[in-house]
């Protein structure tokens, strides 16, 4: 028999219930704060052209995510003290939850190593991976001590993808395979120099002779002695990773001096339309590494566009030609919304960092999955690689360049869009 | 011959430190101020004939004719307005102007400019080369030191022919002494400023024509501007021409023992003219 008392007992239990087992959470909107670090000024800003672009983008599709969060953007003048300065900000001042971080080890690598400190999730990329999990550890020179991250996840590709994608292209030519390089003395021509994990064993193994002269210093205004040594060499491939300015005098001393081999593929330098244009007649049918253009056959999982509709929007946006850096800004935002997605609680550092390190999604740069055996095991845990595929710039008649996918084998879903040409 | 490329290459590199290091020497030469901002007012020069060259479609060798007298308007304002408030018997008040001067530059290119590389583009010259037999040289390194020659002895001519050197050696020599022959030290300063830019223009050109440039860029070469001024004694123009020759040289041989080498040899050729000569190779005065 109900009485009045039970009634008012049982429905108070009831009260109690369901207000302590919590309701399912379906029309909840997570608030969070999202911290996001880049170079938009000083020499590495030309990777930061689309940042404001793409944190609009992902803050007008973020309610339809049930998401209210906040992005606070902070510039690291392409200075690495400065990028420690703005994470540790970020951390205490502003207390966001997760932190965005793009664009060279000169960036990624202070503000990872500060987050992995204070237990705060980092989302990392474009630095390939060896500067940017080596150059954080304790002693870099000693593999044994490596440890791996609970904090920060990186997705990029890795030195051996770029080496493997410019070996591609001069195998499918046919040259004396005799090797020029223009490594200079700075992180990342060391590591191309170096005799374990560079380009040298490499060239050795697929029977390649190599010229290389020396490190020198960036900012250099004279290359004789290189451009002698290659043409006594009689080097028909020249590779390095000079910084634009550096490789524009050394290819127009080349000219100069009748130095004139059949392949030039140069990383980092010629990453950028701008720099291949500041060349003029110089630049056409370089080649170059290419992590991203808008013929990458992927969609973002945030707005469903293609990489060739994020490239158009991007340039009528921007009013200018679409940078390698616009894919991967755009998918640093989709494997944050999708790990966001996937906590309960994304206010819980340890929580999210769990939702990253499990992701499996396909973004507008390509898979992105932590833990797979296209990475060395030491690395594999905090490391996601992207697809790396071989392009040559070809020039306009209105003077502007093309970067035309050539060499594809390391991904071949990303489709050619022509034929390697020889320079002569 | 590698031998004798080598020298001349760093013979021509040297014109190009030269360029950079003469407009510097002017400065300092007539009044001890050392220009921190002379890399970064390099840099706007280029900055300066490439928006002459995108608005107007001109060569960048005539574009340099609409840069100049900007450029030389730009050092007379900013020598007036500024530079001359703050020269006094104490050398650091200008040292720190012109090093904040330098910052302000290189954030306001950035701002108007962007981060991307330029470069002046000066059409197929740029890739030609003379075959002289013994050596292959590049037309556009050949010009560059042509160029310096011809700046460094027009600028002989100014100072030791015209009313004018004549009272930028006297205000150099004892401002005070000249102010009472009736010669204003600050104008002297402002037309001496407004020359240096001039100079820095056609330095400009070369260096933009050369490689890219962006706003961060200019204070990476003053150090070899400066080296080029010691070396050849203060004062001395066509002493700077040496000490530019003299840092191209070294630098090209030691890149041809070693790539290492290349800076480094520079700066150690430096280090033994001023052990040789502490006051340089062509001092001018005993001061």
């Amino acid at each position: 028999m109900i009485t009045r008392r039970t009634l008012l007992k049982s429905g108070a239990a009831v009260a109690a219930a369901s207000s302590a087992l919590g309701l399912p959470a379906y029309a909840q909107t997570k608030k969070l704060k999202i911290g996001y670090v880049s170079p938009q000024t000083g020499p590495l800003s030309a990777f930061s052209a689309a940042d404001s672009f793409m944190v609009e983008k992902f803050l007008a599709s973020a309610p339809g995510l049930g998401l209210e969060v906040e992005v606070i953007v902070k510039d690291s003048q392409s200075n690495p003290n400065r990028a420690a300065e703005v994470a540790k900000e970020l951390i205490s001042r502003d207390e966001v939850n997760l932190i965005l971080v793009a664009s060279t080890p000169e960036t990624t690598n202070p503000v990872c190593s500060i987050a992995e400190q204070e237990e705060i999730p980092v989302i990392s990329t474009v630095a390939p991976w060896q500067p940017w999990f080596i150059g954080q550890q304790g002693n870099p020179g000693d593999p044994g001590s490596w440890q791996e991250f609970d904090y920060v996840y990186h997705f990029f590709w890795g030195l051996e993808d770029n080496i493997a994608t410019f070996m591609n292209m001069w195998n499918s030519v046919d040259t004396n395979k005799k090797v020029g390089a223009l490594w200079p003395n700075d992180g990342d021509g060391n590591a191309w120099a170096s005799p374990d994990v560079g380009m040298p064993p490499a060239l050795a193994a697929q029977g390649y002779e190599l010229t290389d002269p020396g490190r020198y210093q960036n900012l250099t205004d004279d290359f004789s002695a290189q451009v002698n040594a290659f043409k006594a060499a009689g080097c028909e491939i020249m590779t390095g990773i000079p910084i634009p300015p550096d490789f524009t005098t050394f290819w127009t001393q080349a000219k100069q001096q009748g130095f004139n081999p059949k392949l030039v593929s140069v990383a980092k330098a010629l990453l950028f339309p701008e720099s291949v244009a500041a060349l003029g007649d110089l630049g056409h049918n370089l080649t170059a590494e290419v992590w991203w253009s808008p013929n990458h056959p992927f969609t973002s999982s945030l707005t469903g566009e293609s990489a060739a509709d994020l490239a158009a929007a991007f340039e009528a946006a921007a009013g200018r030609q679409w940078t390698m850096p616009v894919g991967f800004v755009h998918a640093l935002f989709e494997v944050a919304a999708n790990a966001i997605a996937r906590t309960d609680d994304p206010t819980d550092g340890a929580a999210l960092a769990e939702a990253i390190a499990t992701t499996n999604l396909d973004t507008v740069v390509g898979k992105v999955q932590w833990g797979r055996d296209n990475v060395p095991e030491f690395a594999r845990k905090n490391v996601s690689k992207t697809p790396l595929v071989g392009g040559q710039w070809r020039r306009k008649d209105d003077g502007t360049f093309d970067l035309v996918i050539v060499e594809n084998a390391g991904a071949p879903e990303i489709p050619l869009g022509g034929t390697l040409e020889t320079l002569s | 011959m590698i031998g004798i490329d080598t020298l001349a290459q760093g013979l021509l590199l040297g014109g190009l430190y030269a360029l950079f290091a003469a407009g510097l020497s002017l400065v300092f030469g007539i009044m001890r101020l050392v220009n921190l901002a002379h890399g970064d007012l390099i840099i706007l020069g280029a900055y300066l004939i490439l928006t002459i060259t995108t608005a107007t479609g001109l060569h960048p060798f005539l574009a340099v004719f609409l840069a100049a007298p900007v450029m030389f308007g730009f050092g007379w304002l900013l020598q007036t307005h500024l530079l001359n408030r703050v020269l006094g018997p104490d050398i650091l008040p200008p040292l720190l102007v012109t090093f904040g001067l330098s910052v302000v530059i290189q954030n306001a290119l950035l701002e108007g400019y962007t981060a991307d590389s330029q470069k002046l583009s000066a059409g197929p010259i740029e890739a030609q080369a003379m075959d002289l037999g013994v050596v292959t040289l590049g037309v556009m390194p050949v010009l560059t030191f042509l160029s310096a020659v011809a700046v460094i002895f027009l600028l002989n001519q100014l100072f030791y022919r015209t009313a004018l050197g004549r009272a930028f050696r006297a205000t150099s020599d004892d401002a005070v002494t000249a102010q009472l022959m009736g010669i204003r030290p600050e104008r002297v300063f402002a037309m001496a400023t407004g020359i240096a830019l001039v100079v820095a223009t056609i330095a400009a050109l070369y260096l933009g024509t050369r490689s890219n440039f962006d706003p961060s860029i200019g204070p990476a070469r003053l150090l070899y501007a400066f080296e080029a001024v010691i070396i050849g004694g203060l004062g001395s123009l066509w002493g700077t021409l040496a000490g530019g020759v003299v840092i191209g040289m070294a630098q090209a041989v030691g890149a041809s023992i070693n790539p290492e080498w290349q800076i480094l040899s520079g700066h150690i050729a430096f280090v033994v003219v001023l052990l040789l000569r502490p006051r340089g190779l062509f001092p001018r005065a005993n001061d």
